[in-house]
């Protein structure tokens, strides 16, 4: 009988042969976190241990209230920068560079057949580029550093197979939110993801980190990409050892296997206030918005500020307009290639790379009875800092549409 | 964790995420957990923090905290009052973070039928066994691995006692 990717890696790491069910104790290549590294050192030295015991497998990317918003964040981040250099953490980004997920990718982290952790749920991004990654608590940061190792339950693994060609207007968020709204929030809990088929195979790693950042947002511990040319391109140059590719075997044993078609994939929104709440935006079509949002961990890579300045080009927006380019670099790029014009040239206002008004910290909080139409991963009430409002979640290209009309519109209607 | 707990049953529906238990705005502020415990459910339930007991147990319907890795959402619960979590489902994060905070997270869909607010329940960790005004139910023991965390308190406790 043969084995699952994540039955693999877990292996490898044990040292013996595990299969699904089996709890292992294993030492994670990476463990990544935030500007919660500042709460996280704090248990560490309540643990005991005065040095981490391996400082070139921590990584820290401040990103989720940069530039500080309050004294509180500012005394969070001063913290962080002091146990670093206590600890002599090599890999610490501080807050010029960007999103986590999209610094620890640019910078090489995310490889192939790697276990990586973090203090973020949305860790499962790194599954475009072959890498086990997975989201964990504060307090298990806190026990990899002091001891290296953590406990791990190994995941039945859910394949899901995606054909077809994807249909003009429709991205992989339209995919990834169309699959959410089929399966269920829950339709992935405690089980592995692995995406299979040739709509997969045709996309791009940063298209690829749009699913797998999403399989989060099914419950996943992991959404896995088999690692192929397009992912040893991408991470030519950039990875920071070396590394071995695994892949499932032909005979390995899943607990489902579901199949979509890309063709039947229309522009698709979660409403509020669950990811899976899905409608396709003819449905939802005239809903009147107070906010746009094109950006976070989800969509703010240069593809998405590209697929919004070719819908915003020459045209205002009627609404507040907020975009966050994921990174420095995609910054720069989006500079260069003239992007960023387009976008201020419609109105929007762009913002720092950084996590934004995703989870209600601070920038684009909302008001009672406001509605946000957001590229974010989440649409839970509350979350973007007022209970009484209102998140839709939706692709790039949807969201500048709708910037443009003030309410949610078809862009295949709108653009053509 | 060989103890019983028995305590007034709180019960709550299907998908209740991390931001409505422990919303965004206080995950990155320092707080001590009997801070973050008044916070607890802040956006779902605001009375719950006044009506909680110490002692009380929750039972929640599916894939209950969904959602974002915040340990406060787990830590918030727990030093609310709350001793076990009961629930048809729980989100992957959470039930780590729930162990990991030295709170029992069980799996139990018939006993969440079984239960209705108000009632009274008794767990009992040693044999596996939960006993509601209707009847009693057998549920299967944690692996040694999650026993030894829960007995110690929580996974921080359980590392310094193998240091």
């Amino acid at each position: 009988m043969g084995k699952t990717f994540v039955e693999k890696v877990f292996s490898k790491k044990a040292g013996k042969e595990v299969k699904a069910g089996t709890i292992v104790s294993v030492e994670p290549d990476y463990v990544m976190s935030h500007d919660n590294a500042a709460a996280i050192s704090g248990t560490f030295r309540k643990i005991g241990v005065n040095r981490i015991k391996y400082p070139e497998r921590v990584v820290i990317i401040l990103d989720h209230e940069v530039p500080a918003p309050k004294e509180s964040s500012a005394i969070n981040h001063k913290e962080i920068r002091a146990f670093v250099k206590e600890q002599n953490i090599e890999n610490f980004f501080d807050i010029n560079h960007g999103i986590c997920h999209q610094i620890f990718t640019e910078q090489g982290f995310a490889m192939p057949g790697k276990l990586i952790v973090g203090s973020d749920s949305h860790t499962t991004t790194y599954g475009a580029l072959g890498a086990l990654s997975a989201g964990i608590g504060r307090s298990e940061v806190a026990a990899i550093w002091a001891t290296g190792e953590l406990w791990f339950s190994v995941p039945e693994t859910l394949k899901i197979v995606i054909n077809g060609i994807i249909p003009k207007y429709i991205t992989p968020k339209d995919i990834a939110l169309y699959i959410i709204g089929k399966i269920g929030s829950d339709g992935a809990d405690y089980k592995a993801v692995e995406f299979a088929g040739d709509t997969i195979s045709r996309m791009t790693v940063p298209e690829r980190m749009v699913l797998s950042n999403m399989a989060a947002e099914m419950g996943a511990k992991c959404g896995y990409t088999p690692p192929d040319h397009n992912t040893f391109d991408f991470i030519r140059g950039k990875a920071r050892s070396e590394y071995e590719s695994l892949y499932s075997d032909n005979d390995a044993v899943y607990c489902d296997v579901i199949e979509f078609n890309a063709d039947d994939v229309s522009p698709s929104v979660a409403k509020p206030h669950t990811v899976d709440n899905l409608a396709s935006i003819k449905e939802v079509e005239g809903t009147k918005i107070d906010q746009a949002l094109i950006g976070t961990c989800t969509n703010g890579r240069l593809e998405d500020l590209e697929a919004a300045a070719k819908v915003l080009k020459g045209n205002k927006v009627k609404v507040r307009t907020l975009i966050i380019p994921a990174s420095r670099n995609i910054y720069k790029d989006a500079i260069k290639n003239g992007t960023i014009e387009i976008l201020v040239e419609a109105g929007a206002i762009i913002l720092n790379p950084g996590c934004g008004p995703c989870l209600g910290a601070h920038q684009g909080v909302m008001a009672p009875g406001e509605v946000t139409f957001s590229t974010a991963n989440r649409n839970f009430k509350g979350r973007m800092g007022c209970r009484e409002a209102e998140i839709y979640l939706g692709s790039p290209i949807s969201v500048a549409a709708a910037a443009i009309t003030g309410e949610i519109t078809d862009p295949g209607r709108l653009l053509s | 964790m060989n103890g019983k707990f028995e305590g007034k049953v709180w019960k709550y529906g299907d998908n209740i995420n991390t931001d409505v238990i422990f919303p965004g705005k206080y995950t990155y502020q320092k707080m001590e957990p009997e801070e973050m415990a008044k916070h607890a459910f802040e956006d779902h339930d605001p009375e719950f923090v006044n009506k909680v007991n110490d002692g009380d147990i929750l039972v929640a319907g599916r894939n209950f905290g969904m959602g974002s890795s915040r340990e406060q959402a787990a830590v918030a619960i727990k030093y609310a009052g709350i001793r076990v979590i009961i629930a048809r489902s729980f989100s992957r994060i959470y039930f780590r973070n729930a162990i990991n905070a030295g709170m029992p997270a069980i799996i139990a869909p018939e006993v969440v039928d079984a239960l209705e607010e108000g009632d009274r329940v008794t767990i009992d960790m040693e044999n596996g066994k939960i006993i509601t005004p209707k009847r009693e139910f057998a549920f299967p023991p944690y692996p040694s691995t999650v026993m030894n965390i829960l007995q110690k308190g929580g996974l921080i406790n359980f590392i310094k006692s193998n240091i």
